[in-house]
């Protein structure tokens, strides 16, 4: 019974990630080739050990290689990386203030502001991305709202800009943010303020020397919720991006279907999860530490 | 307690020519249509050791969290060594107190914490050290200075907690249920603790409680409240044996009711109590009228129990035992009256249970001398 309990995590991952893991990187060191499926070797069963002997000799790590020759790739995980970085500091700035206050709100209001927060998940992501390009674009609401207040006289160029982007992305993965660091905050004890007040401390001292390091945790959690599949986006970048946006999910996707070149694309894919291990080891010690501090 | 018994009994608050350290003036504070404190004022003196008693819901912690500068009076003065305080944030208080529930900063050591408040008045590091040395060393727990406070016991955290509102050697320390989390043996030593750091340091404390008998264990003087109201303010010793209300008798200690009409008043007051009996005499309390109702109080361990008539003392009851209950150190009688009232009375156990010279159903006399009781206005 235990080894069952114990066994249906890893049947779970198994399945739903070494597999297909196992299958992508297989494809990133195989040969692109016109047929059905787009690349070769494929195992043939049939032919024994022969068959498999040949299948493995045909494996290479020349998409691997071609990665390194191009340099849009490189460019494009710099872009991705740095776009990431400073998305998920814009979201920290705009998600802490919201943490905070949530937090500081009457005890009455908290379940209908941390409703409001989850809300927007409830309509479609894609949906909720189109709508911005109705708000930022050249005769979108913006334009026309700062127009009709005189505030400019020209309409802005927002959509397909990085800056559109990073709208994007704080809007989207501004729940992230927000609620594991409302959950740290919203556990501090009110009395710790009091006692920093009680020792001396003005407002201002007792939240840097009190409340920020005790969110910390939560802003650290956040971060990481934030920036992981940031770094991967491809929708917002192609949707609100512009021309000149690299990001590598965009890259990733046009080479799986406009070039239809499986392989490459597989290997941007696997280097892209190498990548991500780092932030994601990071995140679970982050979660262990706190885990620990709370025993 | 500090000096009791001896000639030079600390006793400030008789003193004419004694300054307060505290003077609250007339204060009241409203929290929207509830009146927390009900126009109170009170005088503590320097090095009392002050308990706020009463039940929760009395205002005794709002009354405390006011002289810590966390609440501000609807209206009325509170002023600390003549200071008048109404403007003064608790950052600028030479106040500190001892939260219930320690609020100890989790992400500190035990140094850290204690060292917090030394820091922020800008300390140079070799006296922040040597007074955070200095009161881990008060408390006991030097060897506990590098941990955190998720890593020591509840009585240890407690003993931080304080050691962290002593550091900046306050005029006054407010102690907020100080032991309330702690279990009943180390309560018990922790207020002999509590005492000794008292005089040692001699700072002024107040200590909010319900507790009783933690009140009248470490206090010099005890203010009994009640609904936002000061209903006796009076060493432990006087609240015990003078209270001055059947509100009072009734919250310390056990005590006996019985209710009556005065019937005589002169040196000691009678009560009637009922019909074809001899009335009770007891200390006569304020504002007592003859013919007025009034209740009897009289504490179960000043009762004697007899199974003869005790000819020598006119307060005496026959009655049948109902229940007894064995508290080790000593036993309760449960003795039931002829005419409806059930008086407790405790015998301690000075030999072993089985010469125990009553048992259940006995009819037994119950007595206690004229003074042992009191009549007190209802």
């Amino acid at each position: 019974m235990k080894r069952l309990l114990i066994g249906v995590p890893f049947v779970w991952l198994f399945v739903l990630f070494l597999v297909p893991f196992g299958i992508v990187l297989k494809i990133s060191l195989s040969d692109i080739d016109l047929a059905i499926p787009p690349y070769t070797p494929t195992l043939e069963v049939s032919d024994g050990w022969a068959g498999v002997a040949a299948f493995f000799s045909a494996l290479d790590l020349e998409n691997y290689i071609f990665l390194t020759s191009d340099d849009l790739y490189w460019k494009a995980y710099l872009s991705s990386l740095q776009i990431a970085s400073i998305s998920t500091f814009l979201t920290l700035l705009v998600g802490f203030p919201i943490a905070y206050a949530m937090a500081r709100a009457a005890e009455e209001w908290r379940p209908a502001l941390l409703m409001l927060v989850i809300l927007p998940f409830w309509t479609s992501f894609l949906i909720r991305v189109y709508a911005w390009i109705g708000i930022l674009s050249t005769e979108g609401f913006l334009n026309q709202f700062l127009l009709w207040t005189g505030v400019i006289s020209e309409p802005l160029t927002i959509l397909n800009t990085n800056t559109a982007v990073y709208i994007g992305i704080v809007y989207t993965y501004l729940p992230f943010m927000i609620l594991p660091i409302y959950a740290t905050l919203e556990k501090m004890d009110a009395s710790l303020l009091e006692a920093a007040e009680d020792l001396g401390c003005s407002r201002m001292q007792a939240f840097w020397l009190i409340t920020l390091p005790l969110a910390r945790p939560g802003v650290v959690a956040g971060c990481f919720l934030v920036f992981i599949p940031t770094l991967g986006e491809f929708v917002i970048p192609s949707l609100l991006g512009g021309s000149d946006t690299l990001m590598i999910g965009k890259v990733l996707w046009e080479e799986f279907f406009n070039n239809r070149d499986w392989p490459v694309a597989s290997a941007v894919a696997i280097i892209l999860l190498l990548i991500l291990i780092i932030p994601i080891i990071l995140f679970q010690r982050n979660q262990q530490i706190n885990k620990e501090a709370q025993q | 307690m500090a000096a009791s018994g001896k000639d030079d009994v600390f006793t400030p608050w008789t003193d004419s020519g004694a300054t307060p350290l505290i003077r609250i003036d007339q204060v009241t504070k409203r929290f929207g249509d509830f009146t927390a404190i009900d126009n109170v004022s009170l005088d503590i003196y320097p090095q009392e050791f002050f308990a706020l008693l009463g039940p929760s819901g009395c205002g005794k912690t709002t009354l405390m969290r006011m002289l810590g500068g966390f609440e501000t009076p609807s209206s009325g003065v509170i002023s600390i060594d003549g200071q008048d305080m109404s403007s003064v944030p608790p950052n600028k208080r030479a106040v500190n107190m001892m939260f219930q529930s320690y609020a100890l900063f989790p992400h500190l050591s035990v140094w850290d914490n204690i060292a917090f408040g030394l820091r922020r008045d800008g300390l140079d590091k070799d006296r922040v050290a040597a007074r955070v040395e200095e009161m881990l060393k008060l408390v006991q727990l030097s060897q506990f200075a590098k941990r955190k406070p998720h890593q020591i016991s509840g009585g240890q955290r407690q003993r931080v907690a304080l050691a962290r509102s002593l550091a900046k050697a306050p005029k006054l320390l407010l102690l907020d249920e100080p032991l309330g989390a702690l279990d009943k043996k180390l309560r018990q030593e922790t207020q002999f603790e509590l005492m000794d750091i008292q005089e040692k340091t001699g700072t002024t404390f107040v200590i909010v409680t319900h507790d009783q008998e933690e009140a009248m264990t470490v206090a010099s003087r005890v203010a009994v409240m009640n609904h936002g109201q000061l209903i006796q303010v009076e060493t432990p010793e006087v609240i015990y044996e003078q209270p001055n209300s059947i509100y009072v008798a009734d919250f310390i200690g056990d005590v006996n009711l019985i209710e009556g009409t005065v019937s005589a008043l002169g040196e000691g007051a009678e009560l009637a109590w009922a019909e074809g009996r001899t009335p009770l005499i007891g200390q006569p309390g304020a504002a007592l009228t003859k013919g007025q109702g009034a209740t009897f109080a009289i504490r179960p361990e000043k009762i004697a129990i007899s199974a003869d008539e005790p000819q020598d003392r006119r307060n005496r009851v026959q009655g049948k035992i109902l229940d007894i209950g064995y508290l080790g150190n000593l036993s309760t009688y449960h003795v039931e009256l002829p005419e409806g009232p059930v008086v407790k009375c405790e015998i301690g156990n000075r030999s072993r249970i089985e010469r125990r010279d009553f048992t259940w159903e006995d009819e037994v006399w119950l007595s206690w001398s004229d003074t042992a009781g009191l009549v007190l206005a209802r």
